[in-house]
């Protein structure tokens, strides 16, 4: 897929795709397919250098990635006939986060995800994905409706944070947040987690609790942003690689402490490259998540997701 | 936490300030009134004169709430590893190492098991003084023993926060504390105990975002700071500055986030009413 948008990193890869374009431009008067096929070779080699090797910032970057497939294009591409639910039933509808009914291969559910916008009329409505009080709490109206009606639910993770506002704050961003996590520890319906880009902090969190907490394989999730973190610790904006280092972010990292339970794998280069194959593996993913979980039985459901965030942390007893 | 912007996070100096001095007389930061140990401890660690609450720690807050020689401490065992080995400026261990030396405490956070007015309850209070009150693991791990033990013993549990949110240095696992202690708190609801959760100067970040705001009944100490966000993040992204007593325990009363705004000196009694009514029904 052409991309508008070029990582520092994907530079190379760039060059070398434009000089084939130019070469096939020129292959119809002149024999140059060897030459052509040579590069093509050396372009493979290379992404799969690139990409292996990436750093945890790099990786930030891609799930940062504005052509990266967001919560809507998953709902479109994966499920179908979706219908959006809107509104806490309190105060207002939140299009940072996007909730409602879809199928997912036959299997009826209840999706929510965080919601970016793609350009700056888009961000401005979704407020760059930083949901509003009201947002969790629509999320919390519909964890019970899926509960009510025995539907899976499915959450797809995707936010620079909850957002840091006045009105956030008067309408209680704390407290919206807190109930969710703690509804989601009784809700006696399958939950499934997909963290699909950015998992920051409490603002992922507040829709982030599940039997199954899967991430994507570019995405990163953490308890604060790299820059953030940056600011704070080394009290300047320019540590955020070195942050991003330290963090242990990335998607490896963090099944080695138990955080999340599988990675689901992109596309060579990151979801945005091949977002037709990303959809497919995300319909497959989590079709057999669903199929394992939807055998229990809601007691064990709630038990089992439980035991598992009971399990987290590491300390030590002397 | 302050999920963007917060400098102050490490400056110890200001901590150590702020936190109770041992020595016999004590100046109030706000009034400046010379106020004698005695009469400071009588009045629950507040100023006699402006009502000012002075930030203080577990073993404090023990002494103002809990029965004289009832009070058994647990857990103290519970240390906090270096899972992610995290360096920034300094070494997550060299910050660790050099809080227990400088505090004497376990960690952010001291639970166990005591009386109020004769009732038995399951108790945590966190220390602002260790690492800002950060929750890492063992914030987590001990706050859901000590929950455990108020369901295993059919007690209400008790919990005072004071925190700038989760510990960094523990990233992901630091917000998964958040789930933890939130996933326990809907098994105790279930079990019908109550919980009451106090909040003092300052709840904010993941603790206020999780355990301190879920408690059957909350209850905010006079003026603390209580938000989500910090304060200076919020200036910067609206660009303004903040309405005088914004976040502050009045402030969320009025805006019907916490039950009540009380006294520190008041604060045993009333956790010992509520408690009398909300148990009335189990014996």
């Amino acid at each position: 897929m052409a991309s508008t948008t070029t990582l520092e990193f994907e530079k190379p890869i760039v060059e070398l795709e434009s000089k084939i374009e130019e070469m096939k431009a020129l292959a119809d008067t002149l024999d140059i397919q060897p030459q052509i096929d040579d590069l093509e070779r050396q372009i493979e080699i290379l992404r799969s250098e690139i990409y292996r090797n990436l750093t945890r910032w790099q990786r930030v970057q891609i799930a940062r990635h504005p052509d990266r497939p967001y919560t809507l294009d998953y709902i479109t591409h994966c499920f179908t006939d979706f219908i959006e639910l809107h509104g806490d039933r309190a105060y207002r509808d939140d299009p940072a986060i996007v909730a409602g009914l879809a199928t997912l291969n036959g299997r009826h559910v209840m999706v929510v995800g965080h919601q970016k916008g793609r350009d700056t009329k888009s961000n401005l409505y979704r407020n760059f994905g930083m949901p509003n009080p009201e947002g969790y709490r629509k999320a919390y109206r519909l964890f019970e409706t899926a509960e009510k009606f025995g539907l899976p639910v499915i959450c797809l993770l995707d936010t620079p944070g909850a957002f840091p506002g006045l009105e956030a704050e008067e309408r209680g961003q704390a407290e919206a947040i807190a109930r969710n996590l703690k509804l989601m520890s009784q809700l006696k319906t399958p939950i499934v987690i997909v963290v699909i880009g950015e998992g920051a902090s409490g603002g992922a969190l507040g829709i982030g609790i599940g039997n199954r907490v899967l991430m994507l394989e570019n995405a990163w999730y953490s308890v604060i942003a790299p820059e953030s973190c940056s600011s704070i610790l080394w009290r300047s904006w320019d540590y955020k690689e070195q942050a991003a280092e330290a963090l242990r972010l990335g998607a490896t990292d963090l099944i080695k402490v138990k955080v999340i339970d599988r990675i689901v794998p992109e596309p060579v280069g990151g979801a945005h490259r091949d977002p037709v194959a990303m959809f497919q593996t995300m319909v497959e993913t989590l079709t057999e998540e669903l199929d394992a979980l939807c055998k229990l039985s809601g007691e064990t459901l709630v038990k089992e997701r439980r035991a598992k965030f009971y399990d987290m942390g590491v300390w030590t007893e002397a | 936490m302050a999920w963007f912007l917060r400098k102050n996070r490490n400056i110890t100096t200001e901590q150590q300030l702020r936190e109770m001095p041992d020595g016999l007389w004590t100046k109030c930061p706000e009034c400046a009134t010379i106020i004698y140990r005695k009469e400071l401890e009588e009045n629950a660690y507040t100023c006699p004169k402006c009502d000012s609450h002075f930030r203080i720690g577990s073993s404090k807050y023990v002494d103002v709430l809990i029965d004289h020689g009832t009070w058994v401490e647990t857990d103290r065992q519970v240390r906090s590893a270096d899972p992610l080995e995290f360096i920034d400026t300094r070494p997550y261990k060299a910050r660790l190492k050099e809080a227990y030396s400088r505090t004497d405490l376990p960690d952010a956070v001291t639970t166990g098991t005591g009386a109020v007015h004769g009732v038995p309850i399951a108790f945590g209070c966190m220390n602002f003084g260790f690492i800002g009150g950060s929750m890492g693991s063992v914030v987590g791990e001990k706050f859901v023993r000590a929950g455990r033990r108020a369901l295993d013993q059919k007690m209400p549990f008790v919990f005072i926060s004071a925190s700038g949110g989760a510990r960094m240095q523990e990233a992901a696992l630091s917000l998964m504390q958040m789930a933890k202690t939130s996933a326990f708190l809907s098994e105790l609801g279930e079990a019908g105990l109550p919980y009451i959760s106090i909040l003092t100067d300052p709840t904010t970040g993941g603790v206020s975002a999780s355990y301190a705001m879920l408690g059957d009944v909350i209850i905010a100490e006079p003026k603390a700071l209580i938000g989500f966000a910090g304060p200076r993040v919020i200036e910067q992204t609206i660009r303004r500055k903040l309405p005088e007593g914004f976040q502050r325990s009045e402030f969320l009363l009025e805006h019907g986030f916490v039950d009540l705004v009380t006294h520190r000196k008041e604060l045993k009694k009333q956790i010992a009413t509520l408690l009398t009514h909300l148990m009335s029904g189990k014996s």
